[in-house]
């Protein structure tokens, strides 16, 4: 349940708001770009305790079936999850 | 029921925020409005969480946001909670999220002034221990011996030569309807105090310790257990005032070694042995007060 990824377009003046307000939840660029080393989810090892979801910053991890799952294109790489992860099932891999 | 990572609810309200990795302030903000749900309406003064919330056309939260002044948080709450009773709304809670500086030099008055009025509004305060948005300044929250780029680390002086501020037991001097402390290390302590304060009538305030990677000089991936080590080293409590009374939540009998905690830290490195025993008896002090008047039931 996570606010989509929107198509990026120009704005004109025309689009501006006339006040400061602007739609919630609006995400137009991802922050994938940040990172060196990317989390890679081992399903075999993953019991699924949710304490990566429950200490993710940015809260790019949710469970499916029981079992860690990574939006890569807003994960930044810091690294959490795998220090968290008791049975080590999370582990970070070089970004190529 | 208590809040845990099995049944926190699964809707991200803070989402696509440009924090530096590992940042603790956005991991209280992101669960705090989880647990608040989508009628939170949140105010943010000058500082991290709105510098990397809000990007024209980014727009990082899901539900209402809001940026004021830099002093003015405490009051910008009083007008939006005001303003929606004007409108008969019930179910919503305004809530601000303010840093260290916003809170304990800048926006102390208007805070104050909210908790003299009583007004049902609940302010979190997330501590980083400095002014991390505009580059590691030393604030009033900043603790004994950091240094910063204002208290720089020197021959003669070793960074922050004054003590942090005691912003819990302030906010409780005023006699306040709630306040707590916590950490984004022990995150079940943390929500269940959320939670608990947005059920509450009246003004609160909890502190939640929000390590910095970048200002403090640790890894990134070290702020989850930076933030434990702080409340198990005893240089914090996790503790609420209520009805008159300071609860402790948490009472070690043995505390981690103060000086593991300090030299982990890039902002403490230069610390010499003399200082880091101020700092360990500064923090004997603090706990044989607080275990002689608090209330403990941890």
């Amino acid at each position: 349940m996570k606010p989509y990824l929107r198509e990026k377009r120009q704005f004109g003046f025309d689009d501006i708001p006339e006040s400061t307000a602007f739609e919630a939840g609006y995400l137009v660029s991802v922050n994938s770009g940040w990172r060196s080393i990317r989390p890679v989810v081992n399903a075999q090892k993953c019991v699924g305790c949710g304490q990566c979801y429950f200490y993710c910053p940015d809260g790019v991890l949710s469970m499916e079936n029981g079992k860690a799952k990574i939006d890569y294109d807003f994960c930044k790489g810091c690294g959490i999850c795998a220090k968290l992860c008791k049975p080590n099932a999370i582990r970070m891999e070089a970004e190529r | 029921m208590s809040i845990t990572a099995k049944n926190l609810p699964k809707e991200e309200y803070f989402y696509g925020h440009k924090a530096c990795a590992g940042c603790g302030g956005s991991l209280a903000v992101r669960n705090a409005l989880k647990v608040l749900g989508k009628n939170a309406v949140a105010v943010l003064p000058a500082g991290c969480m709105s510098a990397v919330g809000f990007n024209f056309p980014q727009l990082c939260f899901s539900n209402n946001a809001i940026i004021s002044t830099f002093a003015g948080t405490a009051s910008m709450l009083t007008g939006v909670e005001a303003g929606l009773r004007a409108k008969g709304l019930t179910d919503f809670t305004a809530v601000g999220f303010a840093g260290d500086g916003g809170t304990a030099d800048i926006g102390i008055q208007a805070l104050s002034g909210a908790i003299d009025r009583g007004d049902n509004i609940l302010y979190i305060c997330y501590d980083n221990e400095a002014y991390m948005n505009t580059g590691i300044q030393k604030s009033g929250l900043t603790p004994f011996g950091a240094k910063t780029t204002t208290t720089p680390a020197g021959q003669n002086i070793r960074g922050n030569i004054r003590p942090k501020k005691n912003m819990f037991e302030i906010a409780a001097a005023h006699d306040i309807t709630y306040a707590a402390t916590a950490t984004v290390g022990y995150m079940t302590d943390f929500l269940n105090k959320v939670e608990k304060a947005s059920k509450i009538q009246g003004t609160k305030y909890i502190h939640v310790i929000a390590p910095c990677p970048t200002g403090w000089g640790v890894p990134v991936s070290d702020t989850v257990e930076i933030a434990r080590e702080i409340v198990d080293c005893g240089l914090w409590y996790l503790a609420e005032y209520e009805n008159g009374k300071f609860t402790l939540n948490r009472d070690p009998e043995h505390f981690t070694d103060v000086s593991a905690y300090l030299k982990k830290q890039g902002r403490f490195k230069h610390l010499t042995d003399a200082d880091i025993k101020l700092i360990t008896e500064s923090r004997d002090e603090k706990w044989r007060r607080i275990r002689n008047s608090w209330v403990c039931d941890g």
